[in-house]
């Protein structure tokens, strides 16, 4: 009896399932160290699928799925993945998940997958996915590295979401395709119309439109680079 | 003929960077100095230029369906297109560990010019772009090497002039939030409205 209590008190208590320590994971990433806007991860795909909400969505949710799929998986082979051959073994995991993606969209959702065409196949270079892999899965143990690869992938949506809000906003007038343009001239009258702004559909926009993005936020968070 | 006009538009119309923003990462990264910018971009046009036509003989000889029916009739029904991703990734992975080795051995000067940027090459989209954009526009074999080549250069030419510009950026005041990529994002735009003007011409 008492030989079993003290063996429970030099046990170090288990860690609670969401401490603070492990909330600090899944939040840091949607601001203060943001991917795309502080670390310039993943720039490629935030910029190409932001004309309109609905792909952005698609390709957020794909990027959660992936990064925090395969963090767990590099997570739990980590002791046993050779250093000199873990560029390969990363790269294998994420083709394969992405390959999965792919095909779930494939056979549910043809006109997304059809839209996003190579982006999707993208996720794979996207060093949102390669960065968390090296940076925090090779060390760490699976449980925490999803919940990192969450924080990772949810601060690259929420910019990738903002991007395309305003995109669509002024290039097409619209939100999730409801006509705002339209309904907002509705309520003026019948010679009364807004003009949509055709340079925010191009790739110059969305360069524009980051940009500006980013300094909003590197101007709350203070960050500023030399 | 169509062979230049598909070359011409690959570099300036359909430029990696400001149409597909393909390879972005390392556009923005590698961009602070023009030397270095000559030396990631060189590597980028060779391993494309190299990439590009083999993944097209593995997408044309293995991976398309019915690709396979020269191994026999059981097998001339075969649609292996879902493993693009995979194969295209593991060549490339490994064409540029043999390009390496290849120009570490043969051409020294050249490797140290290159050296460091090989690897990184690996996981550029810009690279994998590139073989699926072939993939998916049923290019023949010519029109892949050109294809690659000129996507390569495109990528060359943008990435070196905005090394050039950021140097001058360094004497700017620039606010403080805005600095580094902000201010290079910005620029990229402002190029990508100077490469629009190139839409309007159809070859």
């Amino acid at each position: 009896m008492s030989t079993e209590t003290t063996i429970a008190e030099v046990k170090k208590p288990a860690e609670a399932l969401l401490s603070k320590r492990r909330k600090k994971l899944v939040t840091d990433p949607l601001v203060d160290s943001n991917p795309i806007t502080i670390q310039v991860l993943g720039i490629c795909s935030a910029l190409a699928v932001t004309t309109q909400m609905q792909p952005t969505l698609i390709m957020a949710i794909s990027v959660i799925f992936v990064v925090a799929m395969s963090n767990f998986v590099i997570s739990v082979m980590r002791n046993t993945i050779p250093t000199r051959v873990r560029i390969i073994v990363q790269l294998a995991v994420v083709a394969t998940l992405v390959t999965v993606v792919s095909e779930i969209l494939k056979a549910f959702a043809y006109d997304m997958y059809k839209e996003l065409s190579v982006f999707i196949g993208l996720i794979i270079t996207n060093c949102i996915v390669m960065g968390r892999l090296e940076a925090f899965a090779l060390g760490n143990k699976p449980y925490d590295s999803v919940l990192d690869g969450l924080g990772s992938a949810l601060g690259y949506s929420w910019i990738i979401l903002a991007v395309a809000f305003f995109r669509e906003l002024f290039g097409s007038g619209s939100v999730f395709g409801l006509p705002i343009y339209d309904s907002i001239a509705g309520l003026f009258g019948e010679n009364f119309s807004l003009a949509t702004n055709g340079l925010m559909v191009t790739p110059v926009g969305a360069f524009i439109i980051l940009g500006l993005i980013i300094w909003v936020q590197r101007t709350k968070t203070g960050y500023v680079e030399h | 003929m169509e062979l230049i006009s598909l070359g011409v538009r690959s570099i300036f119309i359909d430029n990696m960077i400001f149409a597909y923003f393909l390879g972005m990462c390392s556009f923005l990264a590698v961009s602070k100095k023009v030397s270095t910018a000559l030396g990631l971009g060189a590597a980028v046009i060779f391993v494309l230029t190299v990439t590009v036509p083999i993944n097209w003989l593995l997408n044309e000889l293995v991976l398309k369906e019915g690709a396979l029916s020269w191994a026999g009739a059981s097998f001339a029904t075969l649609d292996l297109s879902f493993l693009r991703f995979i194969m295209f990734i593991a060549i490339i992975a490994a064409i540029v560990q043999l390009v390496e080795m290849i120009v570490e051995k043969f051409a020294p000067a050249l490797y140290g010019a290159l050296g460091i940027f090989l690897p990184l090459i690996a996981v550029n989209c810009a690279i994998l772009g590139g073989a699926l954009f072939m993939a998916q526009r049923d290019y023949t074999l010519a029109e892949a090497t050109v294809y690659g080549f000129g996507s390569g250069t495109g990528f060359f030419l943008a990435i070196v002039a905005l090394a050039a510009i950021r140097e001058k950026m360094k004497y700017s005041n620039v606010p403080n939030g805005l600095k580094g990529l902000g201010i290079t994002m910005l620029l990229t735009g402002l190029m990508g409205i100077a490469f629009m003007s190139f839409m309007g011409i159809d070859l």
